[in-house]
């Protein structure tokens, strides 16, 4: 049994953010990862990370406004409006830990432009800017000596009279369980986009940290919001940064048109993420494709400009497609990139459940809405990591030491071990590949009533399989084979949220294009949707909604 | 296209420890990487198989391993690329490093590599707004640097750490080298101090090059070794068999016109140094033995002028 004041679930950017606030402040606190903290998927972010500094012209209510458009009015404006003004320090921050930022010529962070915005103001390092940040803190946390259960696999968290208390965890490395209890948890456990395939994602995102909130009853709010990003590689979805757009990339259709100027003609290709992939999308349908792809082109930035600048996207583009892109334009295709929805969360990350908290990818504050401006995730992450840490260091004050928390341990281990113990059955993959695709298919850059019933039907038909899922795996060391099956059932209790959002929100917002209700309708849907589990309903989930806090920009038609 | 995978297997609780070599044949994607094989083979044919992997696009470090005997990030390896003829691939995990479980190594070697070059900004002052001014130069030459994802692959196959575990590896002091160089540490004569004195610093490198041509993301440590090295000196470290090596290496060929190898030894060891003088007593009679110990009087190259006019040469240019 092990015991910290704060414990964080995650050791990417928000969970270790977190974790050096609470550090800082003297106080006992460890993180809990399934991975290593520098293999978290905070690695995959490429372009940048936003923020307004005002003495260089800027000013936080422009990258209020551009972000709440870019959600297309679904962000809580009250939590942009935080977002934005700690954005600099935040930025600034990381600098002074160590991040290598590319400059301008007087030494000062220079700044290139990205997505849904006009003013450039995303902060960089190459195309490698997430690793950059991640390693900085990961840095960090070694000079801090801070403690981290590595490769640790939370499976349950320990609630005492509707608290959190901890969690139960798997230490993959022996295969024994543990308790390990804690006055505050913060999950920062990162997205669940393998709940679709393909994905840009990490074999690792798995919604972890969604389904164990959902399940002591947190309501997943948005959840039908998701991110498909318009430049990704078909079959393997491996992300092509927006940085190539923002460093001055055309998007070029079949008959070598720069089709952006069709439908926005004011941003062209640096229109937000859900207009871009929706344009190629009907691009594709409509003929104009090249086999399910549109074409990236770079070339006429010239091959120092791209090795310079773009260097890990030059990398991924001759290892992954053998295409010099200083010599041919590359074929890309919208693919599931990020969720905007997530745990609900207060801007101070707290959950409506006490003693948990929530950050990142994760966690649904929200700031995103119905659709993410690029580098608005990093931002995401530092902001509201450090702010939950800083609410969790008040909240802990009152608490005293929880008393029932080995309780859990017994039947957690049965529970697994009755996974372990089921007679030979379907392949754990099998099962998550046909959910993968379904959600998918149904769930996609465009939708309808009838595509999504088609994911409900499939769901319905994988929950009946999962119980004859086998572990073939019967071994303790390093038993990936057990997680993946833990993971596929966090994965389906997503999938849940994901189609029950969907299906719930009857209008077109953002990342949610309805085909069959094209347009937005802010008098009945200017509302939040929240998923909650409730094993009384038909398919396990209970919908309600929340208003959406509109402080100084009315709703107004979104054009770009 | 089909692809036959030779894989080393290891199960720690089979008595004590058991070792076995597996074979498996899947069929994959013509442009798949040795990666996806793997999962193939981990989901389709053995759950049993224990691997890392997690980005599947060379950013995340995780899925280091030996394929055909050199360490690689196996999901940025084609298969085609090593198999254009279905030739049998031979998988197993990284060297240098203790192995967990098949091909699962513990990452505990690696970073406490990484801590003993205390690897976070030491700031002589912090700013009390905004940022550090530097150059972007200054910060570009460090992506260099911050391009290493820690993987493991240059540790796993560093020919000094096969025979001297001691030696910081390659990895950590590519990360030294990214604060020795960043122009806001305020660290830096310390630094190169401790990196050249400690046991296991920078001067135990062979310079064998393996860690260049394996790093798959092209930190290559050992130039940042030797940047090291050079940095080291220039700080007034002159206190190694390490820079003595060098500079007899330097003043003999200078004068000969080729190296004078007794008087290597002698200098890169310090000629009172008494217990290494003993030391190289048993090589001096093995090479001997075989007839392989240099003569004692150095003779000149016949043109040995013409390698001091090739110093003069450079030297006048660097001036």
């Amino acid at each position: 049994m092990y015991e910290h004041d704060v414990l964080i679930i995650g050791g990417g950017l928000a969970g270790l953010r977190a974790a050096v606030e609470v550090t800082r402040a003297g106080v006992d606190v460890a993180v809990i990862s399934k991975v290593h903290p520098v293999r978290s998927h905070s690695n995959a972010a490429q372009g940048g990370i936003n923020a307004p500094l005002t003495d260089r012209g800027d000013d936080w209510q422009g990258h209020a406004y551009d972000t709440i458009k870019g959600s297309d009015f679904l962000a809580d404006q009250d939590a942009v409006e935080i977002m934005s003004q700690e954005a600099g320090e935040a930025v600034l921050e990381l600098e002074r830990m160590g991040v290598i930022f590319s400059r301008g010529e007087d030494g000062k962070l220079g700044t290139r432009a990205f997505g849904g915005q006009k003013v450039a103001r995303t902060f960089f390092v190459g195309a490698i800017t997430g690793s950059a940040i991640l390693h900085v803190l990961f840095e960090q946390s070694l000079k801090l000596g801070l403690n981290v259960y590595e490769e640790w696999f939370v499976t349950k968290l320990i609630m005492e009279d509707g608290v959190c208390r901890g969690v139960v965890a798997l230490d993959i490395k022996t295969g024994e369980m543990h308790t390990i209890k804690a006055k505050a948890v913060i999950m920062a456990a990162g997205g669940a986009g393998r709940v679709f395939e393909p994905s840009t994602n990490a074999l690792i995102c798995t919604g972890d940290g969604l389904a164990l909130a959902y399940r002591v009853g947190v309501p997943m709010m948005d959840m039908e919001m998701i991110q498909y990003h318009p430049t990704t590689l078909a079959r393997t979805g491996i992300l092509m940064s927006e940085a190539a757009r923002g460093e001055g990339a055309h998007l070029l259709n079949a008959e070598g048109e720069r089709f952006m100027q069709k439908y926005a003609p004011d941003y062209m290709e640096l229109a937000s993420r859900d207009v871009v992939s929706r344009a190629e999308q009907t691009e594709i349908n409509e003929g104009r494709g090249f086999d399910g792809n549109v074409l990236l082109d770079l070339t006429h930035l010239g091959r120092e400009f791209i090795e310079h600048r773009l260097g890990y996207l030059q990398e991924v583009s001759v290892e992954f497609l053998g295409i010099d892109m200083a010599e041919k334009p590359v074929p890309v295709q919208p693919g599931m990139h990020y969720i905007m929805g997530g745990i609900k969360t207060t801007v101070d990350g707290a959950t409506n459940v006490p003693g948990l908290y929530a950050a990142g990818e994760c966690a649904n504050v929200s700031v995103h809405g119905a659709n993410r401006l690029g580098a608005n995730s990093l931002l995401d992450t530092v902001v509201f990591g450090r702010r939950s840490a800083v609410h969790a260091l008040d909240y802990i004050k009152g608490v005293g030491p929880a008393s029932r928390a080995e309780e859990d341990l017994a039947p957690e281990k049965a529970r697994l071990q009755a996974l372990l113990d089921r007679p030979p059955g379907e392949r754990i993959a099998t099962v998550r590949d046909d959910m993968a695709r379904g959600i998918t298919k149904g769930i996609g850059v465009n939708r309808d009533q009838a595509s999504m019933e088609g994911a409900l039907e499939n769901l319905v038909n994988i929950k009946s399989r999962l119980p004859g899922v086998s572990v073939e795996n019967k071994g303790k060391v390093f038993n990936t084979d057990l997680m993946f099956a833990l993971e596929l059932e966090f994965m389906v209790d997503c999938a849940d949220t994901i189609v029950a959002g969907a299906l719930a929100r009857k209008e077109s917002r953002g990342a949610h294009y309805r085909t069959d209700m094209t347009e937005r309708d802010d008098e009945n849907w200017l509302k939040h949707t929240l998923v909650y589990k409730d094993d009384a309903q038909e398919h396990g989930t209970r919908v309600e909604t929340s208003p959406v806090t509109i402080t100084q920009w009315e709703p107004v038609k979104r054009v770009y | 296209m089909q692809v036959n995978l030779k894989i080393k297997r290891f199960d720690p609780t089979d008595s004590g420890g058991k070792t076995w070599w597996q074979e498996y044949e899947v069929d994959v994607h013509t442009d798949s990487t040795v990666l996806d094989a793997l999962i193939e083979v981990r989901e389709q044919e053995d759950g049993t198989l224990a691997m890392r992997c997690a980005c599947r696009a060379s950013i995340c470090g995780s899925c280091g391993m030996r394929v055909n005997g050199n360490a690689k990030l196996v999901c940025k390896t084609r298969v085609e690329s090593l198999s254009p003829n279905g030739e049998q691939l031979t998988i197993e995990p990284m060297g240098n490093q203790h192995v967990v479980r098949d091909l699962v190594v513990s990452l505990d070697t690696f970073f406490d590599q990484i801590n003993r070059v205390e690897p976070y900004l030491q700031p002589s002052f912090v700013p009390e707004q905004g940022e550090y001014t530097a150059s972007n130069e200054s910060m570009e030459n460090l992506v260099t640097s911050m391009n290493c994802i820690m993987c493991g692959i240059c540790v796993s196959d560093c020919t000094v750490l096969e025979v001297d575990s001691n030696f910081i590896g390659p990895a950590a002091l590519a990360k030294a080298w990214r604060f020795t160089e960043d122009p806001r540490d305020g660290k830096r004569d310390e630094r190169l101090k401790a990196l050249n004195d400690e046991d296991g610093g920078i001067w135990d490198c062979t310079r064998c090059l393996k860690c260049v041509e394996v790093c798959p993301k092209g930190v290559a440590p050992m130039d940042r070794i030797m940047e090291l090295r050079e940095a080291a000196i220039e700080a007034g470290n002159t206190n190694t068999h390490g820079y003595h090596h060098s500079e007899s290496f330097y003043n003999s060929v200078k004068k000969n016109g080729r190296l004078d190898e007794t008087r290597l030894a002698i200098d890169s060891a310090g000629m009172f140094n008494i217990p290494r003088m003993l030391d190289l007593v048993p090589i001096g009679l093995a090479a001997m033995r075989k007839g392989k110990l240099p003569s004692p009087m150095p003779h000149k190259s016949e043109d040995h002028k013409k390698v001091r006019e090739l110093y003069d040469s450079v030297e006048g240019e660097s001036k």
